[in-house]
């Protein structure tokens, strides 16, 4: 029996479904992307006309860093309770039960919290966009539209939204309670933030080629990120909560 | 009293698997089940010597049986006794430390896991539904992780079977425990399983919704489904099981419920008169089929018998003869709970020892 992607796609719509019934999921899509919109265009209409180009530079920067942490902490959520919230649920045996493989599961699971969050951080940065070209200073809105800066938004809000929901998954696989869970998975998601961070406060000088590099390096590691999350599903612990 | 050890009572029992089993039971061959169509011959499980320990603790231990397929066999055992451990392990969640099996036709391992779970479908003893989901949307989802290319005929098939078609776009949580019972009964179904495992099914339920799960139950056996029923519930065993075994981490007994009582007790015959025999010896002593007698209270005295189709009338006549005044009389029914109580206290005895 090979791998099947109806049986990714049966937990992907499942967890979709299910994420439209639950007031938490949708108050935590609703309520986390106004509060980190808010503070970027609060910091944008802050800046007076006559800043320096380096200081104009850092608050852009920071601006922009608020709006990553959309796809780093929106999705630790969704995926710290991926599976231990299934478990203190009941139903993660029924679903372990039927044929589906360990990595069926996961990517059903990884994909239904990569899917909302990406849709709500490019929205949120076309609306952020959007407002900053129509009523910012033009040069805080040039300095927005530098191509570094959106190159950056754009490769690493699907790179950080990786690394969250692994480090979620991980975390939920191996976490006997939710709450510890969700919020082990935010602290787990923001260092690759500090990277980012660094190049936002102009202390790594910001590149298209040095944003590549990173995104690279970021995709590296989800890639091994993702090995050893599959390896670390263990069947037997999370039905018995004995370890094999 | 000798109770048959493991091996004793497989040499007994166990090797005879249901009558149904070389036939396939009377089950109805549903379209696109390769599952069934490459195992209906032989044994739907074959447990060999299978042994699962978590460290120290022995969840169960050297456990060997046959079940046929069609059969409805019940595996019975007080809470701990590693049942719902054997169901998982034969289920494949779990990896057996030792021993073998075979399960729907294919040999118990890891690496076959998933065409196992394909072939069979477990029921646990909380159905674990998703609660903010509809009845047809937790079944649509498990219809996918089947993969049934017919999803939306095997759903209505299965809702039909648990009379639940009317609530099929009510959410799970709006249910009661009894109703969610039954999606839990009918998501086990979609797959037509080749085995159905049911994991203690009605515990919890209340007398009426445990009737109603018995009675669907009784249905999936009409139409001939292998069912592995877990259970502590010893007249659901009774009613519903062609055969049963009683595990207490080790097999302790296995057999029909009528063949079990003949293992443990002896056949003895019930007699009530109004005033007690003046000489009970003259009147029991040397009448075909009566081995022993002795008294019990105020004219009442239990005969051991070897026949009771030879002994009754004969101890009828007798009484009679005696100018006894009969009030009742016949055979002791041992029922499987007299038969489970026997084992488990034996079981605590020898630990006490």
């Amino acid at each position: 029996m090979t791998f099947s992607w109806t049986r990714v796609a049966a937990i992907f719509r499942k967890e979709i479904r299910d994420y439209r019934h639950n007031r938490f999921v949708i108050m935590t899509m609703a309520m986390l992307p106004l509060i980190f919109i808010a503070l970027p265009i609060i910091e944008i209409f802050t800046i007076k006309a006559t800043v320096s180009s380096s200081k104009l530079d850092t608050r852009i920067g920071l601006a922009l860093l608020y709006m990553l942490l959309i796809p780093a902490i929106l999705p630790s959520a969704l995926a710290g309770y991926s599976v231990v919230g299934e478990r203190e649920q009941g139903t993660l045996e029924p679903v372990l039960i039927t044929p589906i493989r360990s990595t069926e599961f996961l990517l059903g699971k990884a994909f239904a919290a990569l899917l909302p969050t990406l849709v709500i951080a490019y929205v949120m940065f076309g609306v952020f966009l959007a407002i900053a070209a129509l009523f910012a200073d033009p040069a805080v809105s040039s300095a927005v539209f530098e191509r570094s800066h959106v190159l950056i938004q754009l490769l690493f809000t699907p790179l950080l939204a990786g690394w969250s929901i692994l480090v979620g998954i991980a975390i939920s696989a191996r976490a006997s309670d939710v709450r510890v869970a969700q919020q082990l998975g935010v602290f787990a998601s923001l260092p690759p933030l500090a990277v980012v961070a660094l190049m936002s406060e102009n202390v790594i000088t910001p590149s298209i080629g040095l944003a590549l590099g990173l995104a690279a390096a970021l995709l590296l590691i989800d890639g091994l990120g993702w090995r050893v999350v599959a390896a670390m599903f263990d069947r037997e612990r999370l039905v018995t909560g004995n370890k094999t | 009293m000798t109770v048959p050890r493991q091996g004793d009572a497989l040499d007994a029992v166990v090797v005879g698997v249901h009558p149904e089993s070389a036939m396939g039971g009377s089950r109805t061959e549903t379209a696109e089940t390769p599952a069934q169509g490459e195992a209906k011959s032989g044994s739907a499980l074959i447990v060999n010597k299978l042994t699962k320990r978590f460290g120290d603790r022995v969840a169960f231990d050297d456990v060997s049986f046959e079940v046929g397929y069609g059969e409805v066999f019940g595996f019975l055992g007080p809470n701990g006794a590693g049942k719902t451990t054997m169901v998982r392990t034969l289920g494949t969640l779990l990896a057996p430390t030792s021993g073998s099996a075979t399960v729907a036709g294919m040999p118990l391992s890891a690496a076959v896991g998933p065409q196992i779970r394909a072939r069979i479908s477990i029921m646990p003893e909380s159905p674990g539904l998703y609660l903010r989901l509809t009845v047809a949307e937790n079944l649509e989802c498990f219809a996918d992780l089947y993969e049934l290319r017919d999803a939306p005929e095997r759903i209505a098939a299965a809702l039909r079977a648990v009379n639940l078609v009317d609530r099929a776009n009510d959410p799970c949580r709006s249910l009661s425990k009894g109703l969610r019972q039954r999606v839990g009964l009918a998501r086990a179904l979609l797959n037509d399983p080749a085995v159905l495992f049911l994991d203690e099914p009605t515990s919890g339920l209340d007398p009426v919704a445990a009737r109603e799960v018995h009675d669907l139950i009784d249905e999936q056996r009409k139409s001939g489904v292998t069912i592995f029923l877990t259970t502590h519930r010893l007249e659901e065993a009774e009613r519903l099981c062609d055969r049963v075994a009683i595990l207490n981490t080790t097999l302790r007994l296995i057999g029909r419920p009528d063949e079990l009582r003949k293992q443990l007790f002896t056949r003895t015959l019930d007699v009530r008169i109004r005033a007690p025999l003046d000489n009970a010896d003259r009147v029991f002593a040397g009448l075909p089929g009566v081995e022993s007698w002795e008294p019990g209270e105020l004219g009442v005295y239990v005969l051991t018998i070897s026949d009771p189709s030879i002994a009754t009338p004969e101890v009828a006549r007798a009484l009679v003869a005696a100018g006894a005044d009969l009030l009742f009389l016949g055979e002791s029914r041992h029922s499987l709970e007299d038969v489970y109580l026997e084992l488990i206290n034996e079981d605590v005895e020898a630990n006490a020892r």
